[in-house]
């Protein structure tokens, strides 16, 4: 592995920090690298019943938020080459479609889908940590 | 094209490309920080960095070659260039950040602990990173011999150099800096002149039949044919002959050619009059890829163009060079968010190629004929717009189209020598690494130089299928699947990439001439994706007692955020200790 284990070793001293990366990200922007300790996470630190039952649980909903904005994203897609030799003159209709009108489309797919895994990973953090 | 502009601005980005590595040389000291930049890299910076890396000479060049031969069907491949990032951010981007593993082989020895799968998805690394770095070096060598007439190799070896000379001295984070910095330019180099091309085009009157079918001649043009190609025309053309057509020799002579097929020799000069539809060349006779793949288009076009998207699609995640950049990323929320970036500034991008492609079909339609399409955006300034303007114009579009070869083979060198780093040298450590870099770039430039005369956008279309049927269901399967077994794994990727790796190779052999069995090697990932997913899942659930004992924990890694797992965010085989401790 090329990671040095022996780097970037961090002294953790004081009280545990409380404010989570996302609320942090979404206020200031600031990625910190080194996340804090927060109070034990029992269940799933020691891969009990429980502790599985939240990462399925978690799994099981973000794989739902990916295959959906996926099938949104197909039924946008798939039928658009047919359309297009189906038309009588496509042409125009094909470069105004794949030269420009698709991008925005794409780009507000993947802000929707950030938006849910993030709040699906934020739901699970708060179940576990408000115990 | 006038090359007194133009060589120093080649100059300039190779110079500026090698001072901005050596900026980054200077804070790389430690091995982390030669691989991922100690994962420290924020998402603005690293999204510039992974989209000046993903742009490359297909982006740049090809894509407006291909629209300009091809029509509007191409368009395709930009779109599905971007939603590839679309469908890596969805299924892909966090948990292969929260994974740790650093190449496609870590992540699969992480997840499957084989190292059989893992020596696997090395020799799919390498044969991928090679795949896609050929193309690279003939987009530089094309791009060079335009500008001054200099031999097809030369810039493929100038390209190479530097990017060994960068990638061995710096390693990661000087690359990240480079990759940042050769985005910005790219997008710079072809929005300026679009821009004044756009305006030359309205000063003309705007005239809108590039989008006819076919395109067709807007003055007296001559044609230099410079290899033997066969003319069709659906209808009679009038056109003034230098050279043999037919088997004829002409000299400067009118002649008429009847509807049907006629064969010009190479050298041969034709001479084109206004109006006169651009008739459509068929290399067929000849070999080289572009024709194969293009024939397989016209029997098929349907066909062809499914299978172009599924392999953009689902071909990007397995890109080795894209998926390095994700482990910068200082963790998973930054992993997604950076993709977004990225989406965003790539589709800006991909904007621009249509504009040179539609401008080409009008004002440099000939070369259709020339077989140099490749490079319509080079030469569209200076014949548009001219003089000094069009030079200096020329010249920038000249320095982007060079920054564009050089990160993309930046990010491939540094990928595929990582891989032989790790699992065919000996030792590891920074002066293996060195020798690794050597090694990832003799090879396609040997390969550049001994074949040749590959079409920029169509091999690298090729690499994408190879990658959608074998990394893809590594991914997808690894990450959302409890009962991944090793086994399943290796057959999944063996009988997917391994079948489209042959069926490229049987393509660019030029083995069956025609026919529906054509079309399916040429465009093998409507069924060699599906083949590889299935395989992959029947294999593992054949093999139900190989699934890895410690599959639940890395799951867990994958997927919970990095608040609710403590520790050191590190190499995946280091957090499979913490979690069984």
């Amino acid at each position: 592995m090329p990671q040095d284990p022996t780097e970037r070793r961090v002294v953790v001293t004081g009280v545990p920090r409380r404010t989570l990366p996302h609320s942090r990200l979404r206020s200031g922007g600031r990625y910190p690298h080194r996340l804090g300790h927060h109070r034990p996470r029992t269940e799933i630190d020691e891969q009990t019943t429980l502790g599985h039952t939240y990462v399925r649980s978690l799994m099981r909903s973000q794989l739902r938020a990916a295959l959906v904005v996926f099938a949104v994203l197909v039924l946008l897609v798939a039928p658009l080459p047919l359309v297009f030799a189906a038309m009588p003159d496509g042409a125009g209709l094909e470069w105004a479609v794949l030269g420009f009108g698709i991008y925005p489309p794409l780009v507000l797919l993947a802000r929707w889908h950030v938006r849910r895994a993030e709040r699906n990973e934020q739901d699970l953090v708060r179940l576990v940590e408000d115990r | 094209m006038n090359e007194k502009y133009a060589v120093p601005a080649v100059a300039l980005v190779v110079v500026a490309t090698v001072f901005v590595g050596a900026f980054g040389l200077r804070i790389s000291r430690t091995t982390s920080d030669f691989y991922v930049a100690s994962r420290t890299v924020g998402p603005r910076l690293n999204a510039a960095a992974i989209s000046g890396e993903y742009l490359s000479a297909a982006s740049f060049l090809g894509i407006a070659g291909l629209v300009l031969v091809q029509g509007p069907d191409m368009l395709w491949y930009p779109v599905g260039y971007t939603a590839g990032y679309l469908v890596l951010l969805l299924f892909v981007a966090a948990p292969l950040r929260r994974s740790g593993a650093y190449t496609l082989p870590d992540f699969a020895e992480a997840r499957l602990a084989s190292k059989t799968v893992r020596r696997l998805a090395g020799a799919f690394v390498v044969g991928v990173g090679w795949l896609y770095l050929l193309p690279q070096l003939q987009g530089a060598g094309l791009t060079l011999n335009v500008l001054t007439d200099a031999p097809q190799w030369l810039g493929g070896v100038i390209v190479a150099v530097v990017v060994a000379a960068t990638v061995a001295a710096g390693g990661m984070r000087s690359i990240t800096f480079v990759q940042a910095f050769q985005y910005w330019l790219k997008l710079t180099a072809l929005l300026v002149p679009a821009l004044f091309l756009v305006l030359a085009w309205q000063g003309d009157g705007a005239p809108r039949h590039a989008f006819d079918e076919p395109a067709s001649f807007r003055e007296q043009r001559v044609v230099r044919v410079d290899a033997t190609l066969d003319l069709k025309l659906a209808e009679p053309l009038t056109v003034t002959v230098s050279g043999t057509v037919d088997g004829r020799r002409h000299d400067d002579a009118r002649i008429d050619l009847p509807t049907g097929t006629h064969r010009v020799e190479r050298g041969t000069r034709l001479t084109f009059t206004e109006g006169d539809p651009v008739p459509v060349a068929d290399r067929g006779s000849n070999g080289g890829m572009s024709t194969s793949l293009a024939e397989g288009r016209e029997e098929r076009p349907l066909y062809a163009t499914y299978g172009l998207i599924l392999a953009t699609f689902l071909g990007t995640m397995g890109l080795p060079h894209v998926v390095v950049r994700f482990y910068t990323s200082p963790h998973g929320v930054a992993a997604r968010r950076t993709t977004v970036v990225v989406l965003g500034l790539i589709g800006a991008f991909y904007l621009l190629p249509p504009v040179y492609g539609a401008l080409g079909r009008l004002y440099a339609p000939e070369l259709t004929l020339t077989g140099d399409a490749d490079a319509a955006v080079l030469l569209l300034p200076d014949r548009m717009i001219g003089g000094l303007g069009g030079d200096l114009l020329g010249a920038l579009v000249a320095g982007g189209a060079f920054a564009a070869f050089l990160s993309t083979a930046s990010g491939l060198t540094l990928a595929v020598a990582g891989v032989l780093t790790q699992d065919v040298l000996p030792a590891r450590g920074v002066r293996h690494f060195r020798l690794g870099t050597v090694l990832a770039m003799a090879v396609p430039l040997a390969a550049s130089v001994l074949v040749g005369g590959l079409p920029v956008a169509d091999a690298v279309g090729l690499a994408f299928a190879v990658s959608a049927s074998s990394f893809c269901p590594l991914l997808v399967l690894g990450i959302w699947w409890r009962r991944l077994t090793p086994p399943g794994a290796a057959a999944g990727m063996l009988a997917g990439g391994g079948a489209a790796l042959l069926a490229v190779a049987a393509t660019m052999a030029g083995y069956p001439g025609t026919g529906a069995f054509h079309a399916l090697l040429a465009w093998p990932a409507l069924w060699s994706v599906p083949l590889g997913f299935l395989t992959m899942v029947l294999v593992s659930l054949a093999t139900p007692s190989r699934v890895p004992a410690e599959t639940p924990a890395i799951l867990a890694r994958f997927h919970l955020p990095e608040e609710l797992v403590g520790g050191q965010p590190g190499a995946a085989s280091k957090e499979i200790e913490l979690w069984r401790r």
